[in-house]
């Protein structure tokens, strides 16, 4: 089963009717122990990395998402800050984070671009997966961007005054700081890319 | 790069999306929802809906259209009009809105642009301003709430800059003295709060033709348009299709997402 977390601070709603779309089945997990059986993992975000983390943290997720992502490999997708605390560290808050990747998330420089960055940017998919992602306008709402330690994480790039790191993916590990469950006809083809591996 | 945004304004009444003119006189257009998925498949960037009538009434927003908007479209939407506590903006993301346009009642109560922004993230909460303008600010531009209806005396200007300064994550100002004339947008205005305001900007009140969307784009700092009139306004002498707008656009070098 395709498996949404449900915490506070997320926009868990708009992704299963994103997964609706496609005509597929989910389940929003409000409890670490709806993620047994899962398929699939979707975390969604909007909000802050520390109140992501906090939520997440209060609801007893952390050992429940690294148990099912990193020891039994369900592939994983993180949105916007479901991406962005797959990092070690955030400079938003200040906050600690997953780890899972390396490298650290940082702002943008709000003296080039108005921050936050809000709308529909290019992405370029830089990284095969092994489902087909063309290029094209993705929907974006961060001040904050990941950089990758390692360049070989980096899936897809944009360009907000600077280039910066737009999709992530290592193995089982997928992660978009854009809003593909709000990205029209191009958001929903990756979902359905995602939900095939 | 960043492309500029094409933004549909619904009036909602009951479900039903009305269109007005100077906040006036509303007709009925359509069902909200068959609406918002036909701007979607033309291929609108994103979608605002106001309540209009809920802050007035003091009833609470009309939470069953959100949902039902939800579900037919995927793209960014905003909600805006009888919100009036965290537990109402809570409600409305839920339903599966991204952000939360609060006008009057951030007027009233400016520390629920804050609470938001703490609560939600400065990204979902949008401050929209009706603006008129006057001799009786420094600016010349002076903030109205309630439908248009109430002067508040409050500069313009320095009205968003306080709402950028609670935590505000974009601003929207839609112009009285244009909104429904179809004359083009208050470039001035766009010109003097993108100056004021390192927030992304949105214009709305009075696009009419084409060419309006171009002058904002090109004359102001603006990255979002508010168009409803030019799409499916009955009083507008012709409604064009989002597609016809983003070729214009293109055609005179600006970014958009086609």
């Amino acid at each position: 089963m395709i498996s949404i977390i449900d915490y506070k601070a997320g926009n868990a709603p708009s992704v299963l009717n994103a997964v609706h779309k496609l005509g597929l089945k989910a389940r929003l997990c409000p409890k670490p122990e709806f993620l047994r059986g899962a398929s699939h993992i979707i975390l969604p975000g909007v909000g802050s990395a520390g109140a992501t983390m906090r939520s997440l943290a209060e609801s007893g997720f952390l050992s429940a998402l690294s148990e099912a992502v990193l020891q039994k490999n369900i592939p994983y997708l993180g949105i916007c800050v479901g991406m962005q605390i797959l990092f070690e560290y955030s400079h938003e808050e200040n906050t600690e984070c997953l780890g899972w990747l390396k490298g650290n998330v940082i702002r943008f420089d709000s003296t080039k671009v108005r921050v936050p960055q809000m709308g529909w940017n290019k992405v370029r998919f830089t990284k095969p997966v092994p489902f087909n992602c063309a290029d094209n306008y993705f929907y974006f709402v961060n001040s904050f961007y990941a950089v990758p330690q390692d360049k070989a994480d980096i899936w897809g790039t944009a360009e907000y005054g600077t280039d910066f790191t737009a999709a992530v993916n290592r193995g089982n590990i997928y992660g978009t700081q854009f809003h593909a469950e709000k990205s029209g006809a191009a958001g929903l083809e990756l979902l359905r890319g995602f939900l095939q591996c | 790069m960043l492309t500029k945004r094409l933004i549909a304004c619904f009036d909602i009444i009951n479900g039903r999306v009305t269109k007005a003119k100077q906040f006036q006189d509303n007709i009925d257009v359509a069902p909200a929802d068959d609406l918002a998925e036909k701007m979607y498949a033309d291929g609108i960037d994103e979608l605002i809906f106001y309540d209009i009538t809920a802050s007035a009434q003091k009833r609470k927003i009309d939470i069953e259209t959100v949902k039902r908007v939800a579900q037919r479209v995927c793209i960014p939407f905003s909600v805006g009009g009888g919100i009036k506590d965290l537990h109402d903006m809570y409600e409305t993301l839920k339903a599966g809105a991204e952000k939360i346009s609060v006008d009057s009642m951030a007027v009233r109560n400016p520390q629920i642009i804050k609470d938001g922004a703490k609560a939600f993230g400065s990204q979902c909460i949008v401050l929209s301003c009706q603006v008129k303008r006057t001799q009786k600010t420094a600016s010349g531009y002076e903030v109205f709430i309630d439908g248009a209806q109430e002067p508040t005396g409050m500069d313009a200007i320095e009205w968003i800059q306080k709402g950028q300064d609670l935590g505000a994550g974009e601003i929207c100002l839609n112009s009285i003295d244009f909104d429904g004339m179809m004359t083009g947008y208050d470039l001035e205005l766009m010109v003097k709060a993108g100056r004021a305001v390192s927030l992304p900007l949105i214009a709305s009140g009075g696009a009419g033709l084409p060419q309006h969307l171009k002058e904002l784009f090109t004359h102001t700092d603006s990255l979002g348009a508010i168009i409803s009139s030019m799409l499916y306004s009955p009083r507008a002498d012709k409604n064009f299709s989002v597609q016809e707008l983003k070729n214009y656009l293109a055609d005179h070098n600006v970014n958009v997402r086609k």
